[in-house]
């Protein structure tokens, strides 16, 4: 089955604290979204460790510690920062805000469009670093 | 006998005169002082005005010492005139003193450029006690203060009154602030060490004019901008005090000019000090002038030979916190001179050292000043640095922490102001029982100056005090590399109200999730509850008032005080757990009720059909007293534990604590609720409770030690709430009760609790009553949350079609 990946809308900026975290569902995926002040970064609102809820840890910078063992994820990367040993990520979602707005990059089924289905595209989930950087981009 | 005048009871002055006392012949000697003030340390007026020193805490000379010394002190008088030929000054008061010798030390005057407006109500000048306590006395919470001028003494006037609470700008006419002293990048890590710090600093601003009708209302700058104040602070530099000397016609440039030998162009009279020309350079820090002053007393007391050779410049902000130093040349630009660089813009720190033809010619440091003395050393020594050139920025870590001390010559010197050597202070340690550094100060005026050769100081004492003990310093992070008692005194002195403001000045920005809450708690219990709560940087337990669970679910123990409920109670309890499909329900070993697996946005609603309050379950807090039936049903029951314990719960409940707080109260020896394991224990005897802390049965288990044994309840329950006071102030974040009494010593803490002096616990009763004034039932939060999403599940905006 194809997919494609698509922006969606997901809350006004206030609603997320500085420094803070929150869950949300978007499409079946958990996501934290996090203020970081001067921009907001979104992973996957499960830490690989034991499945501990992201947006509820302390931020430090860029990284969020889990609130369960203190995991301390890299909220760019989605690289776990204090366990060399675990070569595991989170995944990473691409951020954008407009008019206060924070919307996120997700992949979905392509189901209606089928021109639009790029196949290449279905594996790009797993790529963080390609993620990240389409967040740039935008 | 040789009549002595000195004009000035300055600094300079007085050393000078310090100096001459140790000098035979014999003078007579008159000081004339126009400040009302015995002889202070103006150097740190500005610690006056920021609340970390009291005035009498600055004086150096007490009037004892003038009278010690047969010195006649004239305080309030102004010398108008010089009149050498009669060889006599003449005072504002009408009187007119005879001289053999006369010393001017007249010091500075504030320079204030030519503006509009500057004699309007309001304006001040930072110079003296006298304009400090003005200071003091106008400067308050909300107060617009603006300081002209970015310099050394226009940025330490300037935190002063914001610690004071005043809304202060920096207003400066350069491109950088302390442009004399900074390179650009240097300067732009000061300015925003400042703005963390919450001054705010205007740049490249000229000062047209100070508007207001008779008191002072703002501002105006040459580019026809505006700014609003209520205060005006002039600190735009400082002018040789040289009016009488002019007068008298001794020769003067812009200041009294003296030779090496500190004599003016009249053969019996002397000036040394900030009034003061050597050589075509006025002086304004401490170390040139006390030396000017060590050579003039030789040579006025006729032992002539001793020369001033001139002297590196050098300054030091002293704003605690924000750490610069700067010495020597570092604006030459010619070819050959080196230039070696080290920045972190995280940790705010910079430094910068020049060298020319191998030797150090300039340095300049923000952020981290702890090198300080080696460079000033070698600027002074003019070393060959070929041999360091690989650590000029960072030391080699040496193995032998005293080999620093071991590996310099006995004539070094330590203290640079007062200039008091190696040598000096260990023979005051071996001779005259110097063996702390209060005493050292008192007998070799050692680090009495600037006070940035304490370290050295100290460093000396521990490598030769023969019982020499340090304190143990832990620190709390490496985000913040300080000990948690020195970060207490820092929150305290320097009012920090939010973890964020004292991660930027102290720490490294970001911190994280182990020193972050700590700094939460200390700013709770520093501030009793009246500081500003940062959600963020709190566990999220703290943030929801429930026990995380491993699921990401929570727990929820509401209080039940002492252990008692009623059949209301719990028949709520079992609505609530069937309401909300609660997964399991357990009676815990706290003599509580555990409503596990709930979900986040469930938790208000759970609290407000329960109707009970926040067991604190889920915090470093009060958690219960754990009580037995006591007198009312137990046929051994000597004491009634139970109201006892409700009591006790009652007073301390919603308080956090370093670490988590488990208290008992049994009503006889068998020791049924296990007091004698409890934080806290309350043991009822025949007639008597003893109150027992720092037991434990969890990972450790340890049997509580005595506090004390008292006839009351009463007692037993203020004795109880001055050791939780204690603790909460002194132990470390997650250091328990029984930990900490293990550090701490139980017979100190009996020392400094039931044992303390009157006030000693009035002070503790009185924060612990504050503290608790303002403590509330954390789960209040379930109707009023202190964010719209604090326990709400956000609802994407959109939602995926699938």
């Amino acid at each position: 089955m194809s997919k494609i990946k698509k922006w969606f809308r997901v809350t006004q900026v206030e609603n997320i604290p500085l420094r803070e975290g929150r869950a949300v569902q978007v499409g079946g995926h958990d996501i934290a979204v996090f203020n970081l002040g001067d921009r907001f970064l979104a992973v996957e609102n499960k830490c690989p460790h034991r499945g501990g809820p992201l947006a509820d840890g302390i931020v430090s910078g860029t990284t969020v510690a889990c609130p369960l063992h203190a995991w301390k994820v890299d909220l760019n990367s989605g690289e776990i920062l204090n366990r060399p040993e675990n070569p595991q990520c989170v995944q990473t979602f691409p951020t954008f805000v407009e008019n206060g707005v924070l919307s996120v990059e997700i992949t979905v089924k392509a189901s209606s469009n089928p021109e639009a289905s790029l196949n290449c595209l279905a594996s790009i989930s797993q790529n963080h670093n390609f993620s990240n950087s389409a967040s740039r981009e935008v | 006998m040789n009549r002595l005048v000195v004009i000035g009871n300055g600094m300079a002055g007085v050393a000078c005169v310090e100096q001459i006392l140790k000098h035979a012949p014999k003078f007579d000697i008159t000081v004339f002082g126009d400040e009302t003030h015995a002889n202070y340390n103006r150097i740190l007026l500005s610690s006056v005005l920021a609340g970390e020193k009291a005035a009498d805490e600055i004086v150096l000379n007490s009037l004892d010492w003038y009278e010690k010394n047969q010195i006649q002190l004239r305080l309030g008088v102004r010398i108008t005139e010089i009149d050498p030929p009669a060889k006599t000054v003449a005072g504002d008061d009408g009187s007119v003193t005879a001289f053999d010798k006369l010393l001017i030390a007249t010091g500075s005057n504030p320079l204030v450029p030519p503006m509009e407006g500057t004699k309007k109500e309001g304006v001040y000048v930072f110079r003296n006690l006298d304009d400090t306590r003005a200071l003091l006395e106008r400067a308050g919470k909300g107060v617009k203060a603006v300081v002209i001028g970015g310099g050394l003494l226009g940025l330490e006037a300037a935190r002063g009154l914001q610690v004071q609470g005043c809304d202060v700008t920096v207003v400066h006419l350069m491109d950088t602030l302390m442009e004399r002293q900074l390179d650009l990048t240097g300067g732009g890590y000061l300015k925003s060490k400042m703005e963390c710090l919450g001054v705010k600093v205007l740049l490249e601003r000229s000062t047209t004019a100070i508007l207001g009708n008779g008191h002072v209302e703002g501002l105006a700058f040459k580019d026809g901008s505006t700014l609003d104040a209520d205060l005006v602070v002039i600190a735009a530099g400082i002018r040789p005090n040289v009016e009488i000397a002019r007068k008298a016609g001794l020769q003067v440039n812009r200041g009294i000019v003296v030779n090496d030998f500190m004599e003016t162009s009249h053969p019996d009279i002397f000036a040394v000090g900030e009034c003061v020309e050597h050589n075509g350079a006025c002086y304004g820090l401490v170390a040139p002038l006390l030396e000017q002053g060590k050579v003039l007393a030789a040579t006025i007391t006729g032992n002539k030979g001793p020369r001033f050779a001139g002297s590196v410049p050098a300054a030091k902000l002293k704003i605690m916190g924000v750490d610069v130093f700067s010495a020597g040349d570092f604006f030459d630009k010619t070819p050959g001179t080196d230039v070696v660089r080290y920045e972190d813009p995280s940790l705010g720190i910079y430094k910068k050292l020049m060298l020319r033809d191998g030797k150090l010619c300039g340095a300049i440091l923000v952020g981290d000043t702890s090198d300080s003395h080696r460079y000033m050393d070698w600027l002074r020594t003019q070393e060959d640095l070929a041999p360091h050139r690989r650590q000029l920025l960072f030391p080699a870590p040496s193995e032998d922490a005293g080999l620093d001390v071991a590996s310099m010559p006995d004539t070094k010197i330590v203290c640079g102001c007062v200039g008091v050597t190696k040598g000096t202070i260990i023979d005051a340690i071996h001779t005259r029982g110097v063996n702390t550094l209060a005493q050292l100060k008192e007998c070799t005026r050692a680090s009495t100056g600037c006070g940035s050769c304490t370290e050295h100081c100290q460093q000396l004492l521990k490598a030769v005090v023969p019982e020499f003990q340090e304190e143990s310093e832990r620190v709390l992070c490496k985000c913040i590399p300080y000990s948690e008692e020195k970060l207490r005194d820092i929150v305290r002195g320097q009012r920090f109200f939010s973890v964020q403001q004292v991660l930027d000045i102290y720490g490294n920005g970001k911190g994280c999730e182990v020193c972050k809450p700590a700094l939460s708690y200390m700013m709770d219990v520093v501030w009793c509850g009246d500081h500003d709560e940062d959600r963020s940087a709190r566990y999220i337990n703290d943030r929801v008032h429930a026990n995380i669970q491993k699921d990401g679910t929570f727990s929820v123990v509401p209080r039940m005080r002492g252990g008692v409920t009623s059949a209301k109670e719990l028949r709520r309890i079992a609505d609530v757990a069937e309401k909300y499909n609660v997964p399991m329900v357990k009676v815990t070993g706290s003599q509580r009720i555990d409503l596990l697996g709930v979900k986040k946005s469930d938790l208000p609603k759970i609290w407000a059909d329960l109707g009970m309050p926040s067991g604190q379950a889920y915090t470093k807090g009060v958690r219960m007293v754990k009580t037995c039936v006591g007198t009312d049903f137990c046929r051994f029951g000597v004491q009634d534990s139970t109201k006892a314990g409700i009591e006790l719960e009652r007073r301390l409940e919603h308080l956090y604590t370093p670490a988590k707080v488990k208290m008992g109260a049994v009503g006889c020896p068998r020791n049924c609720a296990e007091a004698t394991v409890k934080d806290i224990g309350l043991v009822g005897q025949e007639g008597t409770w003893q109150v027992v802390v720092g037991g434990a049965a969890g990972k450790k288990v340890r049997k509580a030690d005595l506090l004390i044994t008292v006839e009351s309840t009463e007692e037993a329950l203020q004795a109880a709430t001055l050791f939780f006071q204690y603790y909460r102030e002194n132990a470390n974040f997650l250091e328990r009760t029984y930990d900490f009494i293990e550090r701490v010593g139980i017979e100190k803490v009996r020392r400094e609790t039931v044992y303390a002096p009157i006030a000693v616990q009035q002070g503790l009763r009185e924060r612990l009553r504050k503290s608790k004034r303002l403590a509330r039932d954390a789960w209040l939060e379930g109707d009023e949350p202190r964010h719209p999403t604090q326990f709400v599940q956000i609802e994407p905006l959109e939602k995926v079609m699938q």
